[in-house]
């Protein structure tokens, strides 16, 4: 049998999601926020969400998000993401809610607005890329830099004493009343990926059906800042980032229910 | 013994030349083009040994810029 023998519509298994623009993504080579991008469309599409679908966008290098994905989006002012949702869903109940920020964005200068929001269980979904670095801007210690890492403004790496301790900001909102699901996640490799697209989607229906807050971490990797290839930059993250990030759910109300 | 079959396509001026999906393939189908490169400068990817492919979506899903696309048949 020959490849064109194969490449027909009917055999089709998987494809890029139509709400995916074909507009060219301006991440670089290798980068995580480009599969997460991908989730993102494939479960809006798949529970037929386009049409209430609202994304907030951050600061950073997931700025312009709403260039991508073929939704209704806002813009948030850095960190204030989840402010923003919080408004919206507030606004247009029936509505799914989401944020989408980096570390730099969600754990720094947004954590006052993060931890709030999850404290109050809004109803939104909150995506959010921790590759322990400022991307965007050049790849600066973020509060997640990891102990010993070398950034742009750690050149001989982060230190505790000088520079504190990475925080590991996800188990703090697993404690809060407001969250309804918090899970960490990452998409290096194929069955990574299928369990994030999992995850993406319960925290959507979670915003659906009004049931609180759902934080999706996704351990990820910024191979330009991190200087690395794509290959090596997930390897570093294996070796490195899941000692102190390590993946899995850290609360599930609704499978606690069940038991 | 039915056999499986698969197939991809790249979009070759979607992709960034990132090497994840050659990585990812269980079967080594993959590979960058050595000299020829898109309109962005980059060594996209094609299928170097087509007639091992399984359709198994692996590099699909890895694939940063839905590039890719996936087609499976089972050989009677
Ligand atoms: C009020 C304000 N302060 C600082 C900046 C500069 N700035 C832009 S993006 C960014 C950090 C982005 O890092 P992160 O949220 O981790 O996202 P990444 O780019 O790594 O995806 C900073 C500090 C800004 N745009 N606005
Ligand atoms: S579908 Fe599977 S076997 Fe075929 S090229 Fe992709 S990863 Fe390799
Ligand atoms: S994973 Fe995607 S962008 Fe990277 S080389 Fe393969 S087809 Fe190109």
């Amino acid at each position: 049998m020959e490849n064109n023998d194969i490449i027909k519509i009917e055999n089709r298994v998987y494809k890029k999601p139509s709400l995916l623009n074909d507009s060219h993504m301006h991440y670089c080579p290798g980068c995580s926020h480009g599969v997460v991008h991908k989730l993102v469309a494939e479960v809006i599409e798949e529970l037929g969400l386009q049409e209430k679908a609202i994304g907030v966008s951050p600061v950073g290098c997931a700025v312009f998000a709403y260039n991508y994905i073929d939704i209704d989006w806002l813009e948030a002012a850095h960190g204030r993401a989840t402010a923003m949702a919080t408004a919206a869903k507030r606004l247009m109940p029936d509505k799914l809610v989401f944020t989408y920020q980096g570390d730099g964005d969600f754990a720094a200068i947004g954590t006052c607005e993060s931890i709030h929001s999850c404290n109050r269980g809004e109803s939104i979904a909150i995506i959010f890329i921790n590759n322990a670095i400022y991307g965007m801007t050049g790849g600066q210690m973020a509060p997640t830099t990891l102990l010993g890492q070398k950034t742009a403004t750690c050149p001989y790496g982060r230190r505790a004493d000088l520079n504190g301790y990475p925080l590991s900001i996800t188990p703090l909102l697993a404690q809060l009343d407001g969250t309804r699901y918090v899970t960490r996640q990452s998409v290096h490799t194929p069955a990574n990926v299928r369990k994030t697209k999992a995850a993406i989607k319960k925290a959507f229906q979670n915003s659906m059906e009004g049931k609180g807050t759902s934080v999706v971490e996704v351990v990820s990797t910024c191979n330009t800042g991190w200087k690395l290839s794509p290959e090596k930059a997930n390897q570093w993250m294996v070796d490195n980032m899941f000692a102190k990030y390590p993946l899995g759910d850290l609360k599930n109300v609704d499978a606690e229910k069940k038991d | 013994m039915a056999k499986i079959r698969g197939a991809v396509t790249v979009n070759s001026e979607r992709c960034k030349g990132c090497n994840l999906c050659v990585v990812a393939c269980p079967c080594d189908v993959l590979d960058l083009m050595k000299k020829e490169v898109n309109n962005r400068g980059y060594h996209f990817a094609y299928m170097a040994a087509p007639e091992k492919c399984i359709g198994c979506q692996s590099c699909a899903l890895v694939c940063p810029d839905a590039c890719i696309e996936v087609y499976r048949v089972v050989e009677k």
